[in-house]
């Protein structure tokens, strides 16, 4: 199926053949990057946060 | 009488296959305004380059190509004029909205993991940020990383960001009762001062680069298009940048991105996979949004409308609009626009940054 849908595709494309795979284990090896990066992104915006809440309440009283 | 078939005679089978898709893109952008801006031009562009010793492919397209996507130029400037467009202003009444932004580019993480099962590490990532929801940072990350997908990549991103109002509310309501959706976030009017809005974009930029700094063209160029309009001294400019500059980027960008769009580049089984796992992305990252509001709520007194997760995902203002519709239809009296619109914004912030994490990875 993966092969005929391939063919079909390709008829007549001039190009090389295609690099796709499938490699199950890859999955779980990038695993960590989901992590680490996810890690990230919840402690940047948890600065941005504490960063926004803070100028909130200062100019916020400052104008008052 | 040569002169009349023999250029004809080299269109073969797969141009026009391409030159069909380019209609439909035209089609879609037109009678179904499908994010037409730039569907418009790729589509026609895609007409330009399919046509067999096209002057436009090696002339025109390749110089536009190579002056502003190869080198992210258009993507950036494109974020001037969105930068300019948007209003942090209910995002800075309750910043821990920005929560939601975060949890919502989890599709962004599941996609690489996905991608990566058929694609090498560069592309796979190029793939998974399509999960960004935001058409410039998909264009910029995928050059970037030299991906040699980006126009599939291109053409998904901004296809699903048009059909969001499509993809989101079966996830929405797979996930959440009645019940849930129907839970009230009474919104309190608090005003935000000048300086707090001029110091936001400025704050941002800081903080994000200076732990990505793979980001800081992508933030920067979105804060700096912010700062425009919230320092109230350039009104022409912040105008400027959100029409004439916006749209005049988009134009161009539209038509070279078509560069990538030969019959060559685009007529693989691994476009179908692109498709595919763009979908995915999107699915994944409203899930995501959804299931953390959900997980607030187990610890929160005050709930929360799960709902208002599914903005998250960058596709300003749709995303935030569409939850607001859903709430709506549940219970007329029930107004989430301002905290989902809130979430929306933050979604945008947090994709950049989702963003400049993969280029940190793999570039």
């Amino acid at each position: 199926m993966f092969n005929y849908l391939n063919a079909v595709l390709t008829t007549g494309a001039p190009q090389e053949a295609p690099k796709l795979f499938l490699e199950p284990g890859n999955f779980v090896e990038m695993l960590r990057y989901m992590g680490i990066g996810m890690l990230v992104i919840f402690v940047l915006i948890c600065v941005i946060i504490l960063v926004t809440t803070a100028i909130n309440i200062f100019f916020s009283r400052k104008q008052g | 009488m040569d002169i009349l078939y023999k250029n004809l005679w080299e269109i073969g089978a797969s141009e026009l296959v391409m030159i069909a898709i380019g209609c439909l893109l035209i089609y879609l952008a037109i009678k179904k305004e499908m994010e037409p801006s730039l569907l418009l031009p790729m589509g026609f562009g895609t007409i330009l380059v399919n046509i067999p010793f096209s002057d436009a492919l090696i002339g025109p397209i390749n110089e536009l190509y190579h002056a502003g996507i190869a080198n992210e130029l258009f993507p950036l400037l494109l974020f001037i004029g969105i930068g300019a467009m948007i209003d942090f202003g209910p995002l800075l009444t309750n910043p821990k909205l920005m929560l939601f932004g975060a949890a919502a580019q989890f599709g962004i993480f599941f996609t690489l993991c996905m991608a990566s099962m058929f694609f090498p590490e560069i592309d796979a990532a190029s793939i998974a940020i399509i999960g960004a929801a935001d058409g410039p940072t998909s264009i910029a990350v995928a050059n970037t990383l030299g991906s040699q997908y980006v126009g599939a990549i291109t053409v998904a991103a901004y296809s699903y960001m048009a059909l969001v109002p499509i993809i989101q509310p079966p996830v929405i309501k797979a996930l959440t009762s009645k019940k849930e959706r129907m839970i009230r976030m009474p919104y309190e009017q608090k005003s935000v001062s000048k300086t707090t809005r001029i110091m936001f974009p400025i704050i941002i930029t800081i903080v994000v680069s200076a732990v990505v700094p793979q980001a800081t063209a992508l933030i920067g160029f979105l804060m700096f298009g912010n700062l425009i309009r919230e320092c109230g001294v350039l009104e022409s400019l912040s105008e400027t940048a959100q029409k004439v500059l916006a749209n005049l980027v988009t134009i161009f960008l539209g038509i070279s991105v078509a560069f990538n769009m030969t019959a060559a580049q685009f007529l693989k089984l691994d476009t179908l996979l692109i498709l595919g796992l763009g979908l995915v992305a999107f699915m994944v990252d409203t899930a995501g949004g959804v299931l953390f509001a959900k997980l607030l709520n187990l610890f929160s007194k005050t709930k929360i409308n799960p709902m208002i997760g599914a903005a998250g995902i960058s596709a300003f203002p749709m995303s935030g609009r569409i939850v607001h519709k859903m709430a709506l239809k549940e219970d007329p009296q029930n107004h989430l626009l301002m905290h989902s619109i809130g979430v929306n914004v933050s979604g945008q912030i947090a994709s950049v940054i989702a963003g400049g994490i993969i280029l940190n990875f793999f570039s």
